[in-house]
């Protein structure tokens, strides 16, 4: 993160990064001044009870349109994290529909990608998260799935990271490409290596 | 997310823990054991180290007015108190590993390094040790700068509020910290003014009923989202200034386990404490030496999407006449032949 950070602030200046800050967000809705005629906080469902995601699709849409001169190609929308929607009174069904308006406008429309970052575990019982974790999955082209290591707490392997790529065709009943790779978080840096292939081990 | 606070917090692996650093945590998670004892111990600590360090607290309660909560915390230990515990504390492991030199199984314990018992300089010390036979001192707790949220006491005051289809009791207390935090500068308001301090908040049982909440009463509540809500928007404000803030709350009494999940999902840290009082642990020979277990459900890990979990699964408490101790178990040890 220290490594990008300056990076980042110079990306928000020159307007090639537009952050939304939920909880900053959250916060001037609930204890901000009123909102002027026309200024409307993407987490305004939130003061309102309601779970319609319309006005965060909105600031989704206008944000990338509005840099969408041709010097920045290829928009990337990042959402971290959706889980935490539903904890704030968003049914899964609104938010599949903000994840599918946003595939139309981001993906069809101005050829770009979404990453969107969920929490789920096996023995998860948040019945509401796993439907839209599901969904996700179903309509994802690349999964990156990072957890930690079945046997348990290791410091020199953190965790484990599957890469689950789509077959391109399900006409053509191409297989999903899976890779499966251990990695180590390091003040600046993080390094991958095979199972087993630990430089502890080796 | 980092808070501004954040740094290398992380529970010291020794294999007799005399220090649960709380200092570097921003929103860490406590959930109580059955009858809120050691749970209660904990929350103690957090505010009796906040007032050691000079730090300003912050007590919200339902059931206890805060000021009674803070007559009661633990008297911090000094100097050559501390080298009592620590001698007394050494003898009894010689003695201990004296008596056990001709194990026959678990030869790898044998070879285990003699435990060094060293009190660091003061200075090099991170937490401090209290005495839980004592309380802390009345002149200790007047030069304190501290701010008091009790339920009970609000609602008389200030009977109408502006709600955000969460809790009323939640709203208040969102509203409380907000106003504390704007009003003292923990936000960075009034840079000029004085000098940077923390403030340490601390919530007692948060999701009882005593707050208004029916998550620990109905499998399906009333109000779903409330305490959820409640914590993303503490999140939100411990993210924006200088704080710390440390929540018990009484989990076995939470039906709904997706909410459990999402609510240790929004905390940085989760710990649950398992009192043995009640239960058929109590007599068993194995946890003779120890009055409950802890089970460290989530600790944060800088620069990473998944949160770390604890290298020693096996932690126990044990509560002294003095001292509060947390502990790995040596269960193999104890195993007779």
């Amino acid at each position: 993160m220290r490594l990008y950070q300056n990076s980042l602030t110079a990306a928000k200046e020159r307007g090639q990064l537009v952050f939304l800050e939920g909880l900053k967000s959250c916060f001037d809705v609930l204890f901000g001044e009123e909102q002027h005629v026309g200024q409307t906080n993407p987490l305004q469902f939130v003061s309102e009870n309601g779970s319609n995601l319309k006005t965060m699709y909105e600031f989704v849409r206008t944000s990338l349109i509005a840099s969408g001169s041709d010097s920045w190609k290829c928009p990337v929308l990042l959402v971290d994290d959706l889980s935490i929607l539903l904890s704030l009174g968003v049914r899964p069904v609104d938010v599949l529909d903000f994840i599918h308006y946003c595939r139309v406008a981001v993906c069809s429309q101005l050829k770009g990608n979404i990453v969107v970052l969920v929490h789920s575990s096996d023995d998860s019982e948040d019945e509401e998260n796993e439907l839209v974790v599901n969904s996700l999955c179903h309509q994802s082209n690349l999964i990156l799935w990072a957890e930690g290591l079945a046997t348990g707490f290791c410091k020199d392997v953190h965790g484990q990271l599957k890469i689950i790529q789509k077959g391109s065709s399900e006409l053509k009943a191409e297989r999903n490409l899976l890779q499966i790779y251990q990695y180590k978080i390091q003040d600046k840096n993080v390094t991958f290596f095979a199972r087993g292939m630990s430089a502890a081990v080796l | 997310l980092l808070g501004p606070t954040y740094g290398t917090g992380s529970i010291l692996e020794n294999t007799t823990l005399e220090v649960l650093d709380f200092n570097l945590l921003p929103s860490s998670l406590n959930l109580e054991d059955k009858y809120g004892i050691y749970s209660n111990l904990l929350f103690k600590y957090f505010l009796a180290e906040g007032i050691v360090c000079g730090h300003n607290l912050f007590v919200a309660s339902a059931k206890e007015d805060p000021a009674d909560i803070l007559k009661e915390l633990p008297a911090p230990l000094s100097d050559d108190a501390l080298k009592n515990q620590v001698d007394e504390k050494e003898t009894a492991i010689k003695s201990k590993q004296e008596s056990q030199e001709s194990m026959k199984i678990a030869w790898r314990y044998q070879n285990l390094p003699r435990i060094e018992v060293n009190i660091p300089a003061a200075s090099a010390r991170f937490g401090h040790y209290y005495d839980v036979s004592k309380v802390v001192s009345p002149e200790l707790l007047q030069s304190t700068k501290w701010h008091r949220f009790f339920l009970p006491e609000e609602m008389s005051l200030h009977p109408e509020i502006k709600t955000c289809n969460m809790t009323c009791g939640y709203t208040r207390l969102l509203q409380s910290i907000q106003r504390i935090i704007y009003q003292e500068g923990f936000d960075g308001s009034y840079p000029q003014k004085k000098q940077k301090n923390i403030l340490r908040i601390g919530i007692q049982s948060l999701g009882s009923v005593l707050w208004g909440d029916d998550i620990c009463c109905a499998h399906n509540p009333e109000d779903i989202y409330s305490l959820t809500k409640f914590l993303y928007v503490l999140r939100g404000l411990l993210r924006m200034s200088l704080s710390a803030c440390i929540i018990t709350m009484p989990a076995h009494l939470i039906q709904n386990k997706a909410i459990m999940e999402r609510v240790t999902n929004l905390s940085d840290t989760v710990v649950g404490l398992e009192s043995f009082i009640g239960s058929e642990r109590e007599t068993n020979p194995l946890y003779k030496d120890y009055q409950g277990l802890i089970h460290v459900h989530k600790i944060p890990q800088l620069n990473s999407l998944i949160c770390d979990v604890s290298g020693t699964k096996d932690l126990a408490f044990r509560l002294k006449r003095k001292l509060f101790t947390i502990e790995v178990r040596e269960t193999l040890r104890d195993f007779n032949v």
